[in-house]
């Protein structure tokens, strides 16, 4: 037996003993998903025990070193626990921007006193972090964000305001760029990392066109931040900023290959009937839902290859920027199919069966995957200088 | 295995390459065009290619080949493609030698060595109207003194004209049988016609023509299995060829919106023209990596193959078919002129479209894979 295949073996047992009956079962909504912190409500005792057996195990992050949390899984090993989980259908034990965003950005940027004081942290599901990015005046154009921190010395007293700032009501703290210096756009903003609780911190929740409300204007009047909480260094906090994108991309663009589900003429094969020939009832949709699944195998196996170049370096680092924008197009196309094969259920908003309007409030959702974490636009931008290196600004 | 060409790969890319683009440019394609060439392909050039031992690369080892897979071929089809070559490889070298390995026998011990050497050409006589429909076989064999008779007719069979064998696909009581049909069996005429890309594919015609018993390849009644390896390779060849078209006319399409000035500008400072760039250079990638894919399983012989194939010829057709269609629009009144190259993308883009199942045939196939 390999070395491999050892490790399979022990993962699978250790599942097995470990893996609560109740984390084996879909997630349904929201609230199975577990997103740790301070103020999160276990929904479940098998959820709390599922995370703590998780993070003392180093699985949260498998393939963080040990020293921070981590199990210190090779990406070999790693793949193999990715894929054990998936067989028996293990929740994600965490969801977390610390794990997906700022760990990522940590492990490059951060001091070793940071690594290990934030990174055990956000393994272990103890703080919830937000990301203070967007301000009403800066999107797209994020590097003309205003919010301001003034040099006080052994501190800095942060002004302004940030927008679309997801779950800032249920975060612990924020990672948040500030600009550190007017005169220069570029290298003039410092990331911070600040508790949500300091004083001069308030947040206001946004109602979604989804009906739900999970994120907030964020507003900082005069909060007092120490000057040991920045990562990176001062007024180049652009670099980290870029870097902790290119994660949150790859983040988002996964949900184009749909994670684990069936294809979608498979699964409305079932509702919409068949005609003789056991083919999905009405032609053209099945058409569709055929072209899309063509095209989700198509991408996964694009996944597939970006990662594979990706570990090794032979990756453009602009292409998360073209997985994001094939990967989330796709994502909205899948939802539009799913909502064109529900027919009338999914269009029901709040009843029982329909589970509080889930199809209909997912595919709502999904029309920010292409706005979230940089618009598809942005993205072409981005491919047609970096990639295609195209002319002009 | 990871799904980018290993340090092997990636050398006989960097011989075949140059290789290709040196030998077989585009003006290779028009000069056998404008000479109204009547074999389809230069001789002489396939006589390079048998040099550089390609035409053997899937035959194995023990029938005088080379033993590589897919991902290899892939490489050289994806350089015949990007070049618009005109070349028997992909019947002869990739479609046929699938077959005939995987049937074994007579045929294969035949055949095979014939091919890795360059002797033989080989065709694909599958088709029988103008659409790809391999299970619809009209044409019959029954059996005849030692051997068996066959009639009927096929369609779009390229090199069907000069091939020294051709593969027929045939009705027989029990099913479906494989023939190696010689050239100059008496009864079989070749009708060979030229098509949009300047290629040359036949109608041929069987008239009672008779064939021994051992011109069987594979078993009789039960040649299903060696026409989906037939299919199987031939369609994730074309799927490659298919990606180097695609690529040869985006290469084309992104150096002119460098090179043009409109407005005062230079057309690629055009934010309309970059995003289409953009995207199109989006459903590349996923076309390249989706063939890439289908290679991988059909060399490790998995289960998925089928259905990654399919996914391959969709995609790959897709995305080349953007390629060649915003390469025209992109490049204004000059793409529309016979003398600059980009139309000729167009034009062969459409002829790989058609060959081996179009992008819907295969779409229709993932849908069915999956059981709706
Ligand atoms: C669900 C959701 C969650 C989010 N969560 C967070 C979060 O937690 N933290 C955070 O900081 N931000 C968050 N965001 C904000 C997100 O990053 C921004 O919405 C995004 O960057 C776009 O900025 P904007 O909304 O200001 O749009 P704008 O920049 O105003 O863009 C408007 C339109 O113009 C287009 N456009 C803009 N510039 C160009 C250009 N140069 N070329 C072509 N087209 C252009 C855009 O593509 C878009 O279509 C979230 C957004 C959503 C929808
Ligand atoms: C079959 C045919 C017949 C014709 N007959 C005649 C005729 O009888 N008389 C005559 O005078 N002309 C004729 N023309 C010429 C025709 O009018 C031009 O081809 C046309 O105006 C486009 O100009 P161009 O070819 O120089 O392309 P370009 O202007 O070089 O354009 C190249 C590409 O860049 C794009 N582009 C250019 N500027 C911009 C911009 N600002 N924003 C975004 N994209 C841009 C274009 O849309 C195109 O895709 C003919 C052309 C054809 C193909």
């Amino acid at each position: 037996m390999s070395d491999l295949d050892a490790f399979r073996a022990e993962v699978r047992a250790w599942l097995e003993a470990n893996c609560p009956a109740e984390m084996r079962e879909p997630v349904r909504d929201e609230d199975d998903i577990c997103w740790g912190g301070r103020k999160f409500q276990f929904k479940s005792e098998a959820q709390k025990l599922w995370l703590e057996r998780c993070a003392e195990k180093g699985y949260t992050v498998p393939d963080w070193p040990k020293p921070y949390g981590g199990a210190g899984l090779s990406a070999e090993e790693t793949k193999i626990l990715k894929q054990e989980m998936k067989r028996i259908g293990a929740r994600s034990p965490l969801d977390s921007f610390g794990i997906w965003m700022l760990g990522p950005a940590l492990l490059k940027f951060g001091t070793e006193e940071q690594k290990v004081h934030y990174l055990n942290q956000i393994a272990r599901g103890e703080i919830r972090w937000c990301q203070g990015y967007s301000e009403p005046g800066a999107g797209s154009d994020l590097v003309s964000l205003q919010t301001f921190g003034e040099d006080k010395g052994d501190h800095w007293v942060v002004n302004g305001s940030k927008i679309w700032t997801s779950y800032a009501d249920k975060a612990d703290w924020i990672f948040c760029l500030v600009r550190t210096d007017k005169a220069n756009k570029y290298q003039g903003i410092t990331f911070m990392l600040f508790d949500m609780e300091s004083e001069g911190v308030s947040t206001k929740p946004i109602l979604l066109i989804s009906g739900n409300s999970p994120f907030c204007e964020t507003f900082f009047d005069d909060v007092k931040v120490p000057k040991d909480q920045f990562v990176g260094e001062v007024n180049r906090g652009w670099d980290v900023a870029k870097y902790l994108l290119g994660h949150e991309r790859e983040m988002i663009s996964g949900g184009g290959a749909g994670g684990d589900m069936v294809s979608v003429g498979a699964l409305f094969a079932k509702s919409l009937g068949r005609n003789d020939h056991g083919e999905l009832d009405d032609p053209i949709l099945r058409a569709e839902m055929a072209a899309f699944d063509t095209d989700v195998f198509a991408y996964r196996a694009m996944g597939e290859r970006f990662m594979d170049m990706w570990k090794t370096g032979r990756a453009h680092p602009a292409s998360s920027n073209m997985m994001k924008y094939v990967g989330t197009e796709l994502n909205k196309r899948r939802h539009e199919l799913v909502m064109a094969g529900g027919g009338s259920d999914a269009l029901e908003w709040d009843s029982e069966e329909s589970r509080g309007g889930a199809r209909a409030r997912s595919w709502l959702r999904t029309k920010a995957n292409s706005i979230e974490g940089g618009t598809s636009e942005v993205m072409l931008n981005v491919i047609a200088k970096r990639i295609l290196e195209l002319p002009g600004a | 295995m990871p799904l980018y060409h290993n340090d092997d790969q990636a050398m006989l890319k960097d011989s075949v390459a140059p290789f290709v683009a040196e030998q077989a440019p585009v003006s290779h394609l028009r000069t056998l065009r404008d000479t109204a060439d009547e074999t389809g392909f230069s001789r002489e050039l396939w006589g390079q290619f048998v040099e550089m031992g390609l035409p053997g690369m899937l035959v194995p080892e023990d029938h005088g080949g080379l033993g590589m897979g897919h991902m290899e071929a892939g490489i050289v089809l994806e350089e015949i493609g990007r070049n618009l070559t005109p070349s028997p490889f992909l019947a002869t070298s990739v479609g046929a030698v699938a077959a005939l390995a995987k049937a074994g026998g007579t045929q294969a011990s035949r055949w095979l060595p014939a091919i890795a050497g360059g002797e033989a050409i080989v065709a694909l006589a599958i088709d029988e109207g103008p659409k790809h429909r391999p299970d619809r076989v009209a044409t019959t064999a029954t059996r005849s003194g030692n051997g068996f008779r066959l009639d009927g007719k096929k369609d779009f069979v390229l090199h069907g004209h000069v091939a020294d064998m051709s593969i027929v696909s045939a009705r027989t009581d029990g099913g479906i049988t494989l023939f190696a049909v010689p050239k100059n069996a008496k009864g079989l005429t070749a009708d060979p016609r030229r098509l949009v890309d300047s290629s040359l594919a036949s109608h041929v015609t069987f008239d009672g023509v008779e064939v021994d018993a051992d011109a069987v390849i594979g078993e009789v009644d039960a040649g299903e299995e060696v026409l989906n390896a037939l299919l199987a390779a031939t369609r994730t060849g074309a799927a490659a060829e298919m990606v180097g078209v695609g690529q040869g006319a985006m290469d084309m399409t992104i150096t002119y919106l460098k090179e043009r000035k409109q407005f005062g500008k230079l057309i690629g400072e055009f934010q309309g023209l970059q995003h289409r760039a953009a995207h199109l250079y989006g459903e590349m990638e996923v076309a390249r990596a989706t063939v890439m894919k289908a290679q991988q399983l059909l060399d490790e012989g998995s289960e998925g193959a089928k259905l990654m194939v399919s996914v391959a010829k969709a995609k790959a057709g897709r995305a080349a078919n953007l390629a060649v269609r915003e390469g025209v629009q992109m490049h204004g009144g000059i793409g529309m002129t016979d003398e600059y190259d980009i139309g000729l993308y167009m034009k062969r883009d459409r002829a790989l479209a058609e060959f081996m199942g179009d992008v819907h045939y295969h779409t229709d196939q993932v849908a069915r894979m999956n059981g709706y």
